[in-house]
């Protein structure tokens, strides 16, 4: 399979840090949002944006393009700052989230921001419309389509029967062109997914769903390459990546803790880092790559 | 308004009757050999939602869900970010009941062409009895923004409702009901998304001093109602509302001007459904006395079409009444 150069690769990790700084500074702006999930799927938007997806940012009603849904919509932060990143729009529009008038609406919107694929928030409608998409791809174009339908999930979500009710379907319609990514950082808004509802044995479920399961490290660029490449080998049946991430990934303070799944830096629990302080440590973190390198403001 | 061409055997005892939703099934089917982007989906409901006579002519353009409206709503939203011109069918008690806000998020906020049609509304399921029963679906559909609603009174004004949403770039849901239902339009009567037509007006002799409005499979006892009143001297025009959203507004303005006096007639609860869009309208633009012919605050039970329709006061009878009521008023 085909490797990422390590120059890629540090590329690719420099890039989802500069995603990961704008997704701090545009829920500061904004005042309000989700940091947790944002945070830990940088890494994965950042592989799919810059390497995997089929399309182009300057052309984004290209009729070839590969369609990427966000199923979990409140997650929208890590999508605009990618998009931005990508070219889609300027990355200082990021700083309107959730404004009167913006086009980075509090859950995407497909009439407000054209380059979106899909409104979302209303959590487990996704995946259903990625099926749809590629079932309207077969009529088209047969089983020799190779475009590809991305769908990104949370683990939480997963709670919704209709996220089953799809599952079902795409495993009987075996549409190899479906690749669905989870979002596995074990906690939603009230707690840990396991205590909320459990979801385990998450892979076999799937699998006995009728799909082709991998179990990925989801900050790891390399693993998510290889997966998604595996993912578009399959030929019989769709896809799922369970990508276990780190929730809050990039900042300490955030990293792993349910309490900031649906808090901004500034108003996240205090216990660790004061209130008044979280927004300027966030940003120092990830300006100097958790102090590997020195900043600005720091005498060398 | 003049008159339009209506069933010439409407009056007659023996009139012919066909279920309004077999109208959408051969709708359907003439949509997609219209039209290639025409695809259909369905929940377990093929042969009773007549989506089957388009399954067999377009195996490869029809989709099987199971049983799972929520998924299948959101399923259609996706083929028509694609291109395709989705339409999706079950009975209206679980589809847009059930999955109303896949309805309103995926389809509806997300604006995408894609149709929702709901076969066995109404009280006049019947046997099924109450769980099955859909008599709220038109309230919860028109309050959806962009969503055009339409409850076509017989089979041949359905396959015209049909072939005109598959053409119409948006959102639609058509409402499918009853067992038999009279025949009262024919080919030549016209039908366009948004107008409503007068289908009965008296004699000039007799002095006109109501309007009904009627919608969906309860028009046929509007103008047998209609037609009663004539009888008693009492002037009654019935304005046919296929519609329900947008609404015909000149139509029901110009009715409520001549009349002076409205009965609404739908097979629904009284509370949000078209009657409730009448007086909406009318509230703010030209305040007329209203009676609303509907189920009144109740839920269902079993029994034959006809005795429910007579027992939730639905009937011709019923309709006579509140005419009598609302001129008195």
């Amino acid at each position: 399979m085909e490797h990422l150069s390590d120059a890629r690769i540090k590329e690719l990790e420099l890039k989802a840090n500069d995603i990961r700084k704008t997704i701090i500074e545009m829920l500061i702006a904004a005042g309000s949002g989700h940091t947790a999930g944002p945070l830990g799927m940088a890494d994965i938007f950042t592989l799919l944006y810059f390497e995997a997806l089929r399309h182009d940012p300057k052309n984004p009603e290209w009729p070839e393009r590969d369609r990427l849904i966000l199923s979990n919509g409140h997650i929208c932060p890590v999508l605009y700052a990618t998009m931005a990143h990508a070219g889609y729009f300027p990355v200082a529009e990021c700083n309107t989230l959730r404004k009167f008038g913006t086009r980075l609406q509090g859950h995407p919107h497909r009439e407000w921001l054209p380059c979106v694929e899909t409104s979302s928030g209303p959590l487990g409608s996704g995946l259903s419309q990625a099926v749809g998409m590629a079932l309207a791809e077969r009529i088209d174009h047969g089983k020799q389509s190779n475009r590809f339908f991305y769908v990104l999930m949370g683990d939480g979500e997963l709670d919704c029967g209709q996220i089953w009710e799809a599952a079902m379907l795409a495993g009987k319609e075996k549409l190899h062109n479906l690749i669905g990514i989870i979002d596995r950082n074990n906690i939603q808004i009230d707690g840990f997914t396991e205590d909320i509802m459990p979801l385990e044995p998450l892979k076999e479920k799937w699998e006995s769903f009728g799909w082709h399961v991998q179990e990925i490290d989801g900050h790891n660029m390399q693993a998510i390459h290889d997966a998604l490449n595996e993912a578009k080998a399959v030929f019989n049946k769709p896809s799922i990546i369970i990508a276990h991430t780190i929730p809050g990934k990039g900042v300490d303070f955030t990293e792993r803790r349910f309490e900031w799944h649906g808090n901004i830096p500034g108003k996240g629990p205090a216990n660790v880092v004061p209130k008044e302080k979280q927004a300027e440590e966030a940003l120092a973190e990830l300006r100097t790559l958790r102090g590997l390198i020195k900043s600005e403001h720091e005498s060398c | 308004m003049n008159i339009v061409p209506l069933n010439p055997k409407l009056f007659d005892k023996d009139v012919e009757q066909a279920p309004i939703r077999q109208g959408f099934g051969d709708g359907l089917l003439e949509a997609g050999e219209q039209d290639s982007r025409v695809v259909a989906l369905c929940a377990d409901l093929t042969e009773s939602t007549t989506i089957h006579i388009f399954k067999k002519r377009f195996p490869e353009r029809y989709v099987q869900v199971g049983i799972s409206e929520q998924s299948m709503a959101s399923v259609a939203s996706g083929m028509a970010a694609m291109g395709k011109i989705p339409f999706f069918s079950s009975y209206a008690m679980f589809s847009p009941g059930r999955n109303w806000e896949q309805i309103r998020t995926t389809i509806c906020y997300n604006h995408v062409n894609a149709k929702v049609i709901g076969s066995h509304a109404g009280i006049s399921v019947g046997p099924d009895g109450g769980t099955h029963q859909a008599i709220e679906d038109i309230a919860i559909t028109r309050v959806i923004p962009r969503m055009v609603v339409i409850a076509p009174c017989d089979k041949i004004e359905a396959q015209k409702a049909t072939l005109a949403a598959a053409k119409y770039d948006g959102p639609v849901y058509i409402r499918l009901a009853r067992e038999g239902t009279p025949i009262v339009t024919t080919a030549e009567t016209p039908f366009a998304i948004g107008k409503a037509e007068i289908f009965f007006a008296p004699k000039e002799d007799v002095p006109l001093q109501v309007g009904i409005i009627a919608t969906g499979s309860l028009v046929h006892n509007a103008i047998m109602a209609a037609k009663e009143l004539e009888t008693a001297g009492i002037g009654a025009k019935v304005l046919n509302l296929p519609t329900i959203k947008p609404l015909d507004e000149e139509a029901v303005r110009s009715l409520a001007k001549e009349c002076r006096a409205i009965v609404t007639v739908e097979e629904h609860q009284r509370k949000g459904g078209m009657g409730s869009a009448v007086a909406e309208f009318l509230a703010q633009t030209l305040p007329t006395k209203q009676e609303f012919i509907g189920v009144d605050d109740h839920f269902g039970q079993s029994g034959t079409p006809n005795e429910l329709v007579e027992y939730y006061g639905m009937g011709t009878k019923a309709i006579v009444e509140a005419a009598k009521k609302v001129i008195a008023r």
